[in-house]
């Protein structure tokens, strides 16, 4: 009974955890931006503060917004926060472990996404309609490839859950694996096109010919703009953990460790988001914006690659059986 | 053993992704240096295999494959695209994702196949030969869907890393055999060449879709 108690602790510790920091990462990666360009930058805090601002301003809505306007931001944010809080951090085999599946997950972003694209098209705004109909090209093409990668980890660690998948890449020895290196790479790609990031998206501009993910949110203001903008945050933060806990899942502790081995799980999981967060800064100056038409290719190479990486596996698998 | 084979599962895997960045690659000194990179590879392969299994002929193989297709053909084929001025791009029949689509289902295809095929050989050769297969597949796919000769003559040498992959691999090909495929693939570079200068010389162009024009059905 005691046990169950820790597990469900830890699983609310995991849950508030990276909605607390979702803010501070996106931070992170505007203020390393910043200092690239030679600007000062805003601090670390400020996506806090716009929260709060956008908090207590007025949420003005369109005169011929639906419900599903309304509805739609909170929608959003559950589903995208209830993945988060699967996705493993700091210690695996917490108390919703049998629910932390990769195909799950999947279904689960792909949910607020299909959410998120009804809102932007429900007040019949042209670039409501245009950033949609972007977003769902886009998904084609990313959620094909994810899966795969997916998958490609689990053929390799026999189970498709993240928690699971963790301890056996934790408990195996270091070997070489191409198929392992492909899959980072088809994982990072899908992530950089997923969170609207710069070879994509530009999350720093309004420029209309542009944007995906800003041209659907046009519409919304007050609490209803804080609540998508947090929950864009955290599926950075969610992306960042899947690739931490699939490919440098070090440091992770058990779930029955003890707390001392969750505080320094926690540490390890808080710094390598801090690197990720400087990595992505630094990638996002470093590197332009492509045409929205070469996107397809873009993903097309993290598709072939994800499709390599399980071949790879596949024949490893067949090989040394 | 279990290191051995990682490692040269690593440097054929990364042989079969070089096939792919050629297939991808559409600016033709691109495609010269990632097929010199393939060639690298190939060469750490070989003799990681030659090292591994304690066969020093293997040894001979990988050095020929660094040198003549490793630096030899790709700076000969760079000196040959600089006096034919051709640095534009190169074109294709097929358009990119469709080549690769169908270069995914060409590596799916010879995995399967020679897992099936050869369930009782050694783990080594299995792998080399599935792996190997892929490549010349690859190789061959690449021929038919690029336009301009000369990078159809890389589509040609990237089948042959395939198929000196493939025997080293397999066991018992002799010193003599490998010493005059690897001859004769320059000697085909240079017929190549000559072939692809006669063919600018005559269409002002080494686009094969010029030839098209000699055939005696079309009016």
């Amino acid at each position: 009974m005691g046990n169950t108690l820790i597990l469900l602790v830890g699983q609310g510790i995991q849950m508030f955890l990276v909605i607390l920091v979702a803010p501070a990462v996106t931070g992170i990666v505007r203020r390393v931006k910043a200092r690239f360009m030679r600007r000062r930058g805003s601090p670390i805090a400020q996506p806090y503060r716009d929260l709060l601002k956008l908090l207590r301003k007025e949420a003005v809505v369109a005169g011929n917004a639906s419900w599903l306007f309304r509805a739609a931001p909170y929608a959003i944010l559950a589903f995208t926060w209830v993945a988060a809080a699967l996705v493993p951090t700091f210690a695996s085999g917490l108390m919703f472990n049998w629910a932390a599946d990769a195909v799950a997950l999947v279904a689960l972003l792909g949910a607020a996404r299909a959410i998120l694209a009804l809102a932007g098209m429900d007040v019949g705004t042209s670039f409501g309609g245009i950033g949609a109909s972007r977003e769902m090209m886009i998904a084609t093409l990313a959620e094909p490839a994810m899966l795969l990668v997916l998958l490609t980890m689990a053929l390799t660690a026999h189970t498709t859950r993240l928690p699971e998948i963790a301890d056996y890449f934790i408990g195996a020895p270091i070997t070489v694996r191409v198929s392992l290196a492909l899959a980072l790479a088809a994982l990072t790609m899908v992530a950089l096109a997923e969170n609207a990031r710069i070879p994509v998206d530009n999350p720093a501009t309004h420029l209309e010919l542009t944007m995906v993910h800003e041209a659907m949110v046009l519409e919304y203001s007050g609490r209803h703009l804080a609540v998508i903008e947090l929950a864009a945050q955290l599926k950075l933060v969610l992306y960042i953990s899947l690739i931490a806990s699939l490919f440098l899942p070090f440091g992770m502790a058990p779930a029955t460790a003890g707390v001392v081995a969750w505080i320094a799980g926690a540490a390890t999981y808080l710094a390598k988001l801090v690197f990720a967060a400087v990595l992505l800064g630094v990638w996002e100056v470093s590197i332009a914006k492509m045409r929205i038409f070469r996107v397809s290719e873009f993903l097309g190479g993290a598709f072939v690659f994800a499709f390599l990486a399980i071949l790879l596996a596949f024949l490893t698998g067949e090989v040394t059986r | 053993m279990n290191y051995a084979y990682n490692v040269s599962h690593l440097l054929a895997g990364l042989m079969l992704v070089a096939s792919f960045a050629l297939l991808y690659q559409d600016r033709i000194f691109a495609v010269l240096n990632t097929f010199a990179a393939q060639a690298m590879l190939l060469a750490m392969s070989v003799g990681w295999e030659g090292w591994s299994q304690g066969r020093p002929n293997l040894y001979i193989t990988a050095a020929i494959a660094l040198i003549l297709k490793g630096i030899v053909i790709p700076v000969a084929l760079h000196r040959m695209i600089v006096r034919l001025g051709i640095h534009r791009d190169v074109e294709q029949v097929l358009n990119v994702g469709k080549t690769l689509l169908i270069g995914l289902a060409l590596t799916a295809l010879s995995l399967l196949l020679v897992l099936k095929v050869t369930a009782a050989a050694q783990n080594f050769t299995r792998e080399g030969l599935a792996l190997a297969l892929a490549i010349i597949l690859l190789g061959l796919l690449m021929m038919i869907t690029r336009r301009n000769a000369v990078t159809q003559i890389v589509g040609f040498m990237s089948l042959e890393n395939g198929l000196i992959l493939a025997a080293t691999g397999a066991r018992g090909m002799p010193l003599v055999v490998e010493v005059s495929v690897a001859f004769s693939v320059l000697i085909a570079l240079f017929v190549f060449a000559v072939f692809v200068f006669r063919i600018r010389e005559r269409f002002d162009s080494v686009d094969i879709d010029a030839l098209e024009q000699v055939r005696g059905d079309r009016k």
